[in-house]
């Protein structure tokens, strides 16, 4: 990796030389009923609407290439035969203006489902080539525990990585693009003085998790307690609302609904994201319902973040942001939900 | 299962255009939809193994998963056995022949019945359980001197619910040993009455050691695999020679959408066909 530093004022040059694009970074939505401010990802028009010492955005990156709804397919239906058009939705590249490394290493993780799987996905992999990433080194809240997740720091899946290290930034480069655009802001190589500063944050940082969840053998715990009665007990506080799921920056399950149009000469096939916490996730046509209890949906949420994905991919499908817990209307958090499945409460 | 390094990609949207060249009327609730892929060329590659499935989609009405019910050595046809059970094939049960469909697929594993080949077979079926376990046994039946004593063995609710009874008679021809059984018989049926199990006994009793001479598939109902896997199991066949076919929801058929997901399993990559090992060891399978 090539690290590099530039003066912190140089980063809104570094906005300017990438505003032909469509920039996307963490703007203030408003605040919520105690006054805390909420951030979220969206468009941003100049450098100033910018809020790069946020805290966790309200949505993660992951609507820009998986959106909620999104248009599969039309048909254009006549009386004897139909054709089908698919359009992937790629439009512009997307430049990501500071990307904590939770949310980049989210986008990682889909990377494995989407991208590298049988099957890619021509839809997500559109959006996510398009992208251009600069993320940012954040300072750890009292829900996170992406440090047990092993996620706190990103390796990949970014163009260029920025630390407050006092007057400057310190850069991580990973793409030629972004050497680039750090040669034209006049970036300089790091000095021994910038190594101990970088080091210094990275280890205070470090010291503020309060959080934590302990993943070690989680795999073979959850099989263990498949029958234990925590799942009942946070099943009978879970509201199966979904919404865990909808801020979950790697929840990427989907329903698909066609639509004909009122003329009856066109139809839709419409992708919608999903839950599994919703009632309806596991049933099948003829009625049945593999999961109809809201104690077997939640155990499953966590089964297949914790354990199937683990098994499948070698890490799990979780970056410890933890979105869910905050979101949560019965205040269930990741973190109280495992510790009572380690029967450690 | 690191699926990390995946197969090589395959098609995400792509479906074939198919035409439904004909419709036989099987019982109230299930008819037999035969498929022919409409470009001749796109139909000479597509072929499939026995226990794959489809996406057929309906355009405006959706996309669902249909076990291939015919027999894996004809390319760029098919036959779906389908039921009318919600609104895809609501609506697959009014149309005509000659109605435009789109396939993808086929998707997900297959029986292994190249793998069978000097070996007894039992081919056990529970309700619709026979529209997957169909196509093994038509690809056994076209190779019948490879394979050693072939039993079937199918139960349903009541005579009428019965599939595929035409071929009874054909299927007997080929050698092949068929026990029918019904949970409720009108005064019309003559042939045995009760689950399943009671018909499977008195063939595994018979049989030496089921061990090194048989492999089993088993298709049917979820409450069904575990007696009946259980049954064999204590007959001494081991859970790695024993096959099954699940059944689960499927928006994609491609391991995207999760719907299918079982812990860590996709029904449409890593199956619909297991062995009973693999089941066994997946909490909720069945």
């Amino acid at each position: 990796m090539i690290f590099k530093v530039f003066p912190k004022k140089k980063l809104s040059s570094l906005y300017e030389l990438l505003a032909y694009n469509i920039v996307v970074g963490p703007i203030l939505k408003g605040t919520d009923r105690d006054g805390k401010s909420l951030y979220d990802f969206d468009v941003v028009y100049g450098f100033d609407e910018l809020v790069l010492g946020y805290t966790s955005t309200i949505h993660s990156a992951k609507r820009f290439v998986l959106p909620y709804q999104e248009n599969l397919s039309s048909f254009e239906i006549s009386a004897s035969d139909w054709q089908k058009n698919t359009d992937i939705n790629v439009y512009k590249p997307l430049v990501f203006f500071g990307m904590h490394a939770c949310d980049i290493n989210a986008l990682n993780k889909l990377d494995m489902v989407q991208a590298e799987s049988v099957y890619p996905n021509p839809y997500y992999i559109g959006k996510r080539k398009s992208m251009f990433i600069i993320g940012i080194n954040c300072t750890p809240e009292p829900q996170c525990f992406c440090q047990s997740m092993g996620t706190d720091t990103a390796l990949h899946g970014f163009d260029l990585f920025i630390t407050d290290i006092g007057e400057k930034y310190f850069v991580e480069i990973l793409t030629s693009q972004a050497f680039e655009l750090i040669k034209k802001i006049s970036g300089k190589e790091p000095s021994q003085i910038d190594h101990q500063r970088y080091k210094h944050v990275s280890s205070q940082k470090n010291k503020l998790f309060t959080t934590t969840v302990d993943s070690s053998d989680l795999t073979k715990i959850l099989d263990l307690e498949f029958d234990s009665k925590a799942w009942q007990i946070w099943g009978d506080k879970c509201l199966s609302c979904g919404t865990c799921a909808n801020v979950c920056p790697t929840c990427y399950c989907y329903g698909v609904e066609e639509n004909v149009d009122m003329d009856l000469k066109g139809a839709t096939k419409t992708k919608t994201l999903h839950s599994c916490n919703l009632l309806d996730f596991a049933s099948v046509a003829g009625g049945h319902n593999f999961r109809p209890e809201s104690a077997t949906r939640l155990k499953y949420r966590y089964y297949h973040k914790h354990r199937g994905f683990v098994e499948a991919f070698e890490e799990a499908l979780c970056v410890g942001c933890g979105r869910c817990g905050e979101s949560c209307l019965s205040d269930i958090t990741p973190a109280e939900v495992i510790a009572s499945v380690r029967n450690e409460v | 299962m690191n699926r990390r390094k995946g197969d090589t990609g395959g098609a995400f949207e792509y479906a074939y255009k198919a035409e439904i060249t004909n419709i036989y009327s099987l019982t109230q609730n299930e008819k037999l939809y035969q498929i022919q892929i409409c470009d001749p060329d796109l139909g000479d590659r597509f072929t499939f193994k026995p226990g794959q499935f489809v996406m057929l989609e309906l355009p405006g009405i959706g996309e669902a998963p249909f076990s291939i019910s015919s027999s894996p050595s004809t390319t760029g046809k098919f036959e779906l056995c389908i039921r009318k059970v919600g609104n895809l094939t609501n609506f697959l049960d009014k149309v005509q022949r000659g109605a435009r469909v789109g396939i993808s697929g086929p998707f997900g594993t297959h029986f292994p019945v190249e793998q069978m080949v000097g070996q007894n077979i039992l081919l056990i079926a529970g309700g619709l359980g026979i529209v997957p376990l169909r196509s093994p046994l038509l690809a056994v039946l076209e190779n019948r001197s490879r394979y050693g004593q072939v039993d079937i063995m199918y139960g349903a609710k009541s005579p009428e619910q019965l599939l595929f009874t035409y071929q009874y008679e054909g299927w007997r021809r080929f050698d092949i040993n068929l026990t029918v059984t019904v949970d409720n018989a009108d005064q019309s049926w003559d042939g045995h009455v009760g689950l399943i199990t009671e018909i499977i006994q008195p063939r595994i009793n018979e049989s030496a050691s089921l061990a090194d001479t048989t492999y089993a598939i088993v298709c049917g109902p979820p409450v069904m695999f575990r007696s009946v896997c259980n049954m064999l199991m204590d007959a001494g066949l081991p859970m790695g020679k024993m096959f099954v076919s699940l059944e689960r929801r499927m928006h994609c058929g491609r391991g995207k959408c999760c719907r299918c997901n079982i812990g860590s399993t996709y029904t449409c990559l890593d199956g619909p066909v297991f062995d009973y090992w693999s089941v066994m060891n997946l909490k909720e399978a069945i």
